[in-house]
């Protein structure tokens, strides 16, 4: 008998989960690498297999962690992909140590991360995007009794909203900018996804105290070196209201680095898929956000179909073609419902900062005619995130496109990128060597 | 939500004792005590913005290792951070 193909799967959210359970359960050898300490990706943080039935979600998230666990899958927590040295090998950085992960094939399963637009004050300590409050709430911040506005767009806003009400926050409103008129669109188009209304009407009643508005924005956040206060529009009448946290976030943007790095596609800002989540590039696939913002079903429905497609069981993968063409719907439909709207492309001032790593102002860029001329003249992008928060901001902004991306995708130990092991004297890392 | 129990103990920011707690991130305890975790290019304070790793707006320098992202590190007792 041969050997068993050799499947690395990256992003051990639900996507990368499914993927790595379903090509393991074909006899595939499998590891799954994530940079978290845990398998659960964004949507199930900080869920473990003991409590999980007792969260949101959390019985999904228990089915899938005891589908993985018995598939025999590796997982590798605390890895993040650096590079892609060769064919059929991926550099990546685990406990500061270089490693090098074979594969024959590859399953990439990045996730997104929310989309921030720039306002003035949006830099001031206290701002954050919603899953970014909400992540940093698990993380043990404590905000029982903390007056937190919610805003920006997304389904995230309300899910986020009534988790920090459980926690014991006073959330002072919660406000979409999308209008009214988008929203009731969408909405009927949810009667075809009944569990999705209910959800919805859950996390309305749990923030029944806070108001919820929809066409209002926040046009700005007020403080002395910590924020104090928000100005909210409906582009009539302004608001201001004094406030903790701000929690502002503008849907979501797919994580293509990994398959820009390995020469995929990217088409209308997502990577290609064919029938079966297979790119443009053979032997590798993708599934989850990264093909369109769909949520959780549309991850786990796509992450099972790369993970048999992978393993070359392409007739079982192609049976969940009209389950992944709904949930594709539905990825359209909210995007067009939290689509941002053209107000915001005028909240930013001249001397609003959009690139937060370099301080990139707004009038700096606007003598830029694209994101490549940015980095050149202004640095924007050039910091560490690597252009990871102002690169959605500026697309919107400009109309410039995802700049592409060069090895190394994450600031890394210089020992990393050369192979040899850590020298942990020189703490050198190749951010601070570029900044030189 | 502080794990309801867990025991407290003390890291230094810059010299100074700040309180945190097991299942603590170091990101999060400073921004409850109120500390930035970096000063930009242009001196202004900054505190975590993205919670999971990808802004670096919470990068600060832990037990002598530089650019860790503290949102995904938890506090440790002892733990020495620097931020600059």
């Amino acid at each position: 008998m041969s050997d068993p193909l050799h499947v690395v799967v990256v992003g051990a959210g639900p996507g990368g989960m499914a993927a790595a359970a379903a090509a393991a359960e074909h006899g595939c050898r499998v590891q799954l690498a994530d940079e978290s300490p845990a398998p659960g990706g964004q949507l199930w943080r900080g869920y473990d297999r003991a409590s999980a039935r007792h969260s949101p979600h959390g019985a999904a998230y228990a089915k899938w962690i005891a589908r993985l666990d018995a598939s025999g899958a590796e997982i590798l927590p605390g890895t993040s992909v650096v590079d892609h040295p060769g064919s059929g090998l991926l550099r990546v950085e685990r406990g500061g140590q270089p490693r090098d992960l074979e594969f024959d094939r590859l399953i990439v399963a990045t996730g997104a991360r929310e989309r921030f637009l720039p306002f003035p004050g949006w830099t001031l300590p206290g701002v954050t995007g919603v899953g970014g409050l909400q992540a940093l709430v698990k993380a043990g911040l404590p905000i029982a009794g903390k007056r937190i506005a919610v805003a920006g767009s997304g389904p995230l806003l309300l899910a986020v909203a009534a988790g920090l009400t459980r926690a014991g926050a006073a959330v002072l409103g919660i406000f979409e900018q999308a209008p009214p008129s988008q929203l009731v669109q969408f909405g009927a188009t949810l009667m075809a996804h009944p569990a999705k209304l209910v959800e919805g009407a859950q996390y309305r009643w749990i923030t029944r105290h806070a108001s919820y508005k929809t066409g209002w924005w926040v046009k700005g956040a007020i403080g002395n070196a910590r924020l104090e206060s928000i100005a909210v529009t409906d582009g009539a009448s302004t608001r201001e209201m004094a406030c903790d946290y701000l929690a502002c976030s503008y849907h979501l943007a797919p994580n293509l680095e990994l398959a820009q790095l390995l020469g995929c596609r990217i088409e209308n800002g997502l990577v290609y898929v064919n029938a079966v989540q297979e790119t443009s590039v053979p032997g590798v696939f993708c599934a989850g956000e990264p093909t369109g913002i769909g949520g959780l079903d549309k991850a786990l429905v796509e992450g099972q179909m790369a993970g048999l497609a992978a393993a070359g069981h392409i007739g079982k993968a192609a049976q969940f073609l009209p389950t992944r063409q709904r949930l594709a719907g539905f990825a359209q439909r909210l995007d067009r419902a939290f689509a941002p709207r053209a107000e915001l492309r005028a909240l930013a001032e001249p001397g609003t900062i959009v690139c937060r790593c370099e301080d990139v102002t707004r009038a700096e860029l606007e003598h830029c005619t694209s994101g490549r001329a940015a980095r050149l003249h202004t640095r924007c992008g050039m910091g560490p995130c690597q252009g990871r928060i102002c690169g959605p901001a500026t697309e919107f902004l400009f109309g410039w496109s995802a700049a592409g991306v060069r090895p190394p995708i994450y600031p890394v130990r210089v020992a990393t990128l050369a192979g040899s092991p850590i020298d942990w004297t020189t703490e050198s890392t190749l951010a601070t060597h570029m900044k030189k | 939500m502080k794990p309801e129990g867990s025991a407290r103990f003390i890291i230094a920011v810059n010299g100074v004792p700040v309180e945190a707690c097991a299942g603590m991130s170091v990101a999060a305890a400073l921004l409850d005590a109120g500390l930035p975790s970096r000063m930009s290019v242009d001196g202004e304070p900054r505190a975590p913005l993205c919670g999971m790793g990808i802004c670096f707006e919470c990068a600060a320098t832990i037990d002598g290792i530089s650019l860790v992202r503290t949102c995904q590190v938890f506090c440790r007792p002892g733990m020495r951070v620097e931020t600059a």
